[in-house]
């Protein structure tokens, strides 16, 4: 079985995905990093695949996408980093990539190697649902790979539903309409959608990112669905640290405690 | 047939490859955009400010002593004459009119050079409507009296200190803004680039030009088609609209002058079919320049205005399926081909549509052709280039 699916299977509330952007700070820190993010007690490790263009990102992550591509990134590389980790990483590890590079590697070689090196789950903001139908649905399929699409506050219902029936992994929630990035507090608003939204009981798993930062903003979004994302609070951890693994952790640990 | 089909695609170009997030702002505009447009009242509203505000039609002029030099018959569009000095007006009357209807309160757009922020930000000053533009750190700094001209008009500058800081970076900028503030905002695109239904609209917009072309020539030749268009092509809207009407009309050529920059194989350049390849850039499948790992390749060109690494996605189809030829014009030859027309014409080009011009010099005709090259745009934004050129 999937890991993602029998994450969800034995654990339904605050469920810690973790975003990470490979190739920053450091070329190499890619499995530092998710060590680190396993021992620090999270539940799923989101691999950023670095592109020069991340629309739907704010300052911090794309700047360590800029830092990461000059530190000489690339899929190639970030496959090669990847290549017997699952000796280390038991946790699900899902990949986060505008559709672009991803492209020009070969969706269908991208799909086999993710299998190869023990992938679970792919994010892809900028795939459309209707492509992903006609185009690669069956291909995720056939090397087991669950999608993931967001969802934002302006998604109707209707089409909620419709990406609710061709997810197979976990609804990624949008918390605001917003671009990445970590923001003070969650608003009235904000929890009207999140309770919105559990109220129409998908059959899929939700996970609450953009915004979220700490113990207090993860422990509410987690009142609201079955857990959160965190991103750019994490990269600013990951930024300037002296001592990654120690970092991490202790960062993970204030949110989780 | 050159026509976008219902998914938004010209061939293997096109679609609408965007996060979620916008999927709301852009459907919005694809269900509603084709109505708004047929409707009369649109209609009136934008044909009549072409008219009175813009000074449309444009005139068809005769360039004779052109003519003379180059041995064919050589019609220039004057789109220098619209107001605000280029084509890229059009377009930002038709999506203002068209925002105004969606009930939207404020505008967005990206600019390189400065003129669709110009365009942009006149028009929301005609309809007192508030404007954002985002412009590249860059860019800012190489178009000063643009900014200007941008905050006399009213219009808040923010500038792109993103990636490379030029207009790639300034499209993603408007992009995140409009994530930021979905409801009550519209995102002018400057050029037949974006999301559908973004290449389709603002190409009917421009579609103005050869809608003139059409009948000017008729009346001055007694046919309604010439044997060529030349139009530069930076993200392709002055191109789409100078080709529009012929698309399907195959014994006109269709010639797309790309900027070559320091030439094709400088690695400064921006001729984006010559050294492109397929992929996805601001939400759509075109021609882009990229590395192999697919990151995207800062352009370069003498002209702001063609200085962008992809084309709109008709243009890759109109390339991939042979319907187009596209050519290669150096920053160097761009420069001599608008002091000749000053010179010949007295008219001094801005260094985009220089571009097209030279083109005479790179494709074959024969002496009875009659040639439409596509104005679009004056010099005066590019004097400081032009002096900076020194040779006149
Ligand atoms: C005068 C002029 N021509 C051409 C262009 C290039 O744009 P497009 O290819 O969309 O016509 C610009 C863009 O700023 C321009 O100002």
């Amino acid at each position: 079985m999937n890991r993602i699916h029998t994450l969800f299977n034995t654990k339904k509330e605050r469920v810690l995905s973790i975003y990470f952007t490979a190739g920053f700070p450091e070329l190499e820190s890619t499995m530092e990093i998710m060590e680190a993010i396993q021992a620090g007690g999270a539940d799923i490790i989101e691999i950023g695949v670095p592109y020069s263009d991340p629309v739907a990102d704010g300052p911090t992550i794309q700047d360590s996408n800029m830092i990461a591509l000059e530190n000489g990134i690339s899929l190639k590389k970030i496959f090669e980093q990847l290549k017997g980790f699952r000796a280390k990483i038991r946790i699900p590890v899902v990949m986060m990539g505008y559709l672009n590079p991803i492209m020009q590697y070969g969706m269908e070689e991208f799909c086999k190697k993710c299998k190869e090196v023990g992938v679970d789950g792919l994010i892809l903001p900028d795939l459309p649902m209707q492509q992903f139908i006609d185009d690669y649905k069956a291909l995720f399929e056939e090397y087991g790979l669950v999608n993931t699409f967001l969802i934002s506050p302006q998604t109707s219902e209707k089409r909620i539903r419709e990406i609710d029936q061709n997810t197979n992994g976990f609804i990624y929630m949008v918390s605001s309409h917003s671009i990445t990035g970590a923001k003070a507090g969650i608003s009235e608003e904000q929890i009207a959608y999140f309770e919105r939204v559990k109220a129409m009981n998908l059959k899929n798993p939700r996970l609450i990112g953009f915004g979220i930062s700490d113990a207090e903003t993860f422990s509410k979004a987690s009142e609201y669905s079955n857990g959160a994302i965190i991103g750019s609070a994490f990269i600013k951890t990951v930024k300037g640290s002296k001592n990654l693994n120690e970092d991490i952790q202790k960062y993970l640990k204030s949110v989780v405690e | 047939m050159i026509k976008v089909d219902e998914k938004g695609f010209y061939g293997k170009f096109g679609g609408a490859y965007i996060p979620e997030m916008l999927h709301p702002n852009v459907e919005e505009l694809r269900e509603n955009y084709e109505a708004i447009m047929a409707s009369k009242e649109f209609q009136d509203e934008f044909r009549g400010l072409l008219k009175d505000y813009v000074g449309r039609p444009t005139p068809l002029y005769f360039a004779s002593r052109l003519s003379e030099k180059y041995g064919a018959k050589v019609y220039l569009k004057r789109e220098d004459l619209c107001h605000t000095g280029a084509h890229k007006v059009n377009n930002t009357i038709g999506q203002i009119i068209l925002a105004k209807k969606l009930g939207k309160k404020r505008i967005i757009a990206e600019t390189g050079a400065g003129q669709h922020g110009v365009a942009t930000a006149t028009v929301c000053a005609l309809m007192g409507m508030e404007c954002t533009v985002y412009m590249g750190e860059i860019d800012i700094a190489r178009q000063h009296p643009n900014v200007e001209r941008m905050k006399i008009l009213g219009a808040t500058v923010v500038p792109a200190t993103s990636g490379s800081k030029t207009l790639k970076d300034a499209t993603n900028e408007a992009m995140r803004a409009w994530i930021n503030n979905p409801v009550d905002t519209h995102y002018i695109i400057g050029s037949v680039v974006g999301p559908h239904p973004y290449p389709e609209m603002v190409a009917r917009f421009q579609s103005v030009i050869s809608e003139e072309i059409k009948w000017q020539l008729k009346e001055k030749e007694g046919r309604e088609n010439p044997d060529i268009v030349i139009a530069c092509v930076g993200g392709g809207s002055n191109a789409a609209g100078a080709f529009y009407h012929y698309y399907n009309t195959p014994e006109v050529r269709l010639v797309a002058a790309e900027a070559g920059g320091l030439g094709v194989n400088s690695g400064k350049t921006a001729a984006t079919t010559a050294k492109g390849t397929p992929g996805i850039l601001h939400g759509s499948k075109t021609i882009l320049m990229q590395t192999e790992d697919g990151q995207v390749v800062e352009p370069h060109s003498i002209s702001a205005g063609l200085d962008y690494p992809g084309i709109g996605p008709v243009h890759a189809h109109l390339f991939d399926v042979g319907r187009g030829e596209f050519v290669a014009v150096e920053d160097k030859d761009a420069m001599a081909a608008g002091v000749e027309l000053s010179k010949l014409e007295g008219i001094i080009p801005a260094i985009e549509s220089a571009h097209a011009l030279y083109a005479l010099n790179l494709i074959e005709y024969s002496k009875d052709d009659i040639i439409v090259v596509n104005l679009s745009g004056r010099g005066d934004k590019d004097l400081e280039t032009y002096i900076k050129w020194g040779k006149y």
